[in-house]
């Protein structure tokens, strides 16, 4: 089901990730909205009061299916103002939107998830997924990069991913501090450090672009086929379905037939400038 | 069968559609343009009145005949009445314990009904729905006012000097998407019906049925208004500009366009198929309430492609680009047609005369101009 009109949702946590990157844990008001449900990679548009919407995607449920962490960095007027918000405030939401991860052509698979910066995010609910659902798919892969060191988020998540059998996590930053865990350096040096199967893996990418075109060139490099990369897009996005015009990239509306493309779809207009 | 309107008819016409609910919208001379506005006597029509348009230049002139549409076309028709500059979605209202309470808003207002509308306009329409209507997600708003649209096409007897619809296959005489077509002729109009409704409205005014003289002449004058067009588009605006455009995007044209260029959005403002709108917002004055609407926006803006504190497009030659690429391009991809519909109107009102046509000539290696053609009667 999808909510077009907003619906009040309730703050219930709100949790500060870094000094410019923090979740709300949202809850629906509404008995009736209990229908709702989204595919991981999908996002919602959350709306503060008086001032206008923002494209957030979907962290995860909570653990009785009814709670929605967003994380969100606060950098324009509205995700200023949500930042503001306490736990009780009211929001609205409006979704969920677009094309999510491929889970059925992960299935079988090792899944190497790559991300950078706060596309860890979008990220997250594609984790979850493969956890709980863990004898459907192969090894799980998750390399995280940052520009600096102190931008990472999830430490705590990434540690106890780490743990888990048939779990290898790396981390990579440009500029590091002391006593850094991971690599110093560009995150697709950490594609020849972890060990890949690529006759059996299925790669998802969530960044900068210029980090997703790096990473998928050195990916086809080592043999990957290209249509076993998939990769999670960004544009300004205001209506979600595919009407404001904003997102337009090429043949595609990233709101609708994104966020996530195979890179087959996307590979010539990201190489150019300006789409 | 085709019927006749005298031109003492417009009244009654104007009269019956009132009767049925309708607000009348129709063209006028305002502010040394035609536009439409609420048409309340036939007497308001641009009666005798000619457009002159060149690239960047648009100038009205009075003739002694007096014909109600011995005009082209003017900067706006059907657009601004289906997708609308502004049009409010939802409203806001905060509780007293905070809570917010959200309700959609639905058009409120009498239907309308447009005389004068082009076939361009009629082909642009076509295409708007394909966008907001005919899509996975509905406009709901958009929706409304076309299904509470009457439409009255009037075929064109004289071309623009900017009109190329006989290249892009829609027009000069409308084919689709009306519920009554007119022609002008001697005295009055050659009315074709389009649907149901138009039936019924004809049937109303008792018009009588037009005479083989008034038929062979209402298709003198859309032959005349064909035979007028000196502008093509390149490839007749097929599949084919998609791949000639982006297998070109470092040609040095589009260097040179964006010299001239001065991102000013008047084109996508003309424009009968642009869709593009941002959203907005506006707390009332009380502050316990806001209204979110959508507006007009354009992509030669540098808010259309702003990102998390970036411009992706920060240069008007990318805008530019992104601008013909996605109009003759890649629309196809997504609507299965080109963007462009040949009136014209982009070319007209740009401030320095920048013509599409004359850019994807470039950029094709294909002529805009139109070699076989027969001269009209108005050509010198």
């Amino acid at each position: 089901m999808m909510i077009d009109t907003p619906v009040a949702m309730k703050i219930i946590a709100k949790n500060e990730e870094s000094p410019d990157v923090f979740t709300l844990t949202l809850q629906f008001m509404e008995e009736k909205e209990t229908g709702y449900d989204f595919q991981p990679g999908q996002f919602n548009m959350l709306y503060l009061f008086g001032v206008g919407e923002v494209p957030i995607s979907i962290l995860a449920h909570g653990e009785d299916n009814s709670l929605y962490a967003h994380t969100i960095r606060r950098v324009g007027r509205v995700t200023q103002g949500l930042s503001l918000l306490k736990i009780g405030d009211c929001v609205g939401l409006r979704g969920p939107f677009g094309r999510g991860w491929p889970l059925d052509k992960a299935q079988g698979k090792d899944v190497l998830i790559v991300t950078g910066g706060l596309g860890c995010a979008p990220s997250v609910s594609i984790i979850h997924h493969i956890l709980k659902h863990r004898e459907r798919y192969g090894r799980l892969i998750i390399l995280q990069g940052v520009k600096h060191s102190d931008d990472l988020i999830f430490r705590k998540q990434y540690q106890e991913w780490a743990q888990l059998p048939n779990v290898q996590v790396a981390l990579a930053a440009d500029i590091s501090q002391p006593n850094w865990p991971g690599h110093t350096g560009l995150i697709t040096e950490l594609l020849d450090q972890v060990h890949l199967d690529l006759s059996k893996t299925l790669c998802m990418m969530c960044g900068p672009e210029g980090m997703m075109r790096a990473t998928a060139e050195r990916l086809t490099q080592l043999q990957l086929p290209e249509d076993a990369i998939y990769l999670s897009l960004e544009r300004n996005m205001e209506c979600a379905i595919g009407h404001c015009g904003h997102c337009q990239f090429g043949g595609t509306f990233i709101c609708k037939e994104g966020p996530v493309f195979n890179y087959p779809e996307v590979k010539f207009l990201l190489s150019q400038r300006g789409f | 069968m085709l019927y006749f309107l005298a031109y003492e008819q417009i009244n009654d016409l104007l009269n019956a559609l009132r009767t049925l609910g309708y607000t009348c919208m129709g063209p006028q001379v305002q502010d040394g343009t035609i536009v439409f506005d609420e048409l309340n006597h036939a007497a308001q029509l641009p009666w005798g009145v000619h457009d002159m348009q060149k690239p960047g230049y648009y100038r009205l002139q009075q003739s002694e005949k007096k014909e109600a549409f011995a005009w082209a076309n003017g900067p706006q028709a059907i657009k601004p009445l289906l997708f609308k500059p502004k049009e409010s979605l939802w409203r806001v209202q905060k509780n007293d314990d905070g809570k917010l309470i959200f309700k959609e808003i639905m058009p409120d207002h009498k239907p309308v009904a447009l005389i004068g509308a082009r076939s361009c306009d009629l082909a642009a329409m076509a295409i708007q729905d394909k966008t907001l209507l005919k899509d996975k997600f509905i406009d709901k708003q958009y929706q409304w006012h076309r299904e509470h649209l009457f439409v009255i096409a009037v075929n064109c007897s004289y071309s623009g000097g900017n009109c190329f619809c006989v290249s892009t296959q829609t027009g000069p005489k409308a084919t689709s998407g009306y519920d009554l077509a007119l022609t002008e002729v001697d005295k009055g109009f050659v009315v074709d019906i389009g649907s149901d409704k138009g039936r019924n409205l004809i049937t109303t005014l008792k018009c009588i049925p037009a005479t083989e003289t008034n038929s062979r002449q209402a298709d003198t004058r859309t032959a005349q208004a064909a035979s007028m067009q000196t502008k093509r588009m390149p490839k007749n605006n097929s599949r084919e500009l998609r791949n000639i455009l982006m297998n070109h995007l470092d040609h040095p044209r589009w260097h040179e366009v964006a010299e001239r260029c001065l991102s000013c959005g008047n084109c996508t403002a003309v424009c009968p198929t642009c869709f593009c709108h941002h959203q907005t917002e506006t707390p009332v004055a009380q502050g316990d309430g806001s209204v979110h609407a959508r507006e007009w926006d354009s992509c030669f803006t540098q808010g259309h492609s702003y990102i998390h504190g970036q411009v992706v497009r920060d240069t008007t030659e990318k805008r530019y680009k992104q601008w013909l690429t996605h109009k003759l391009g890649t629309w196809w991809d997504q609507f299965d047609t080109s963007g462009c519909v040949g009136c014209g109107r982009c070319v007209t009102w740009c401030p320095v005369g920048i013509d599409l046509t004359e850019e994807m000539a470039a950029i094709a290696g294909e002529s805009n101009v139109v070699t076989d053609k027969k001269k009209g009667p108005h050509d010198d």
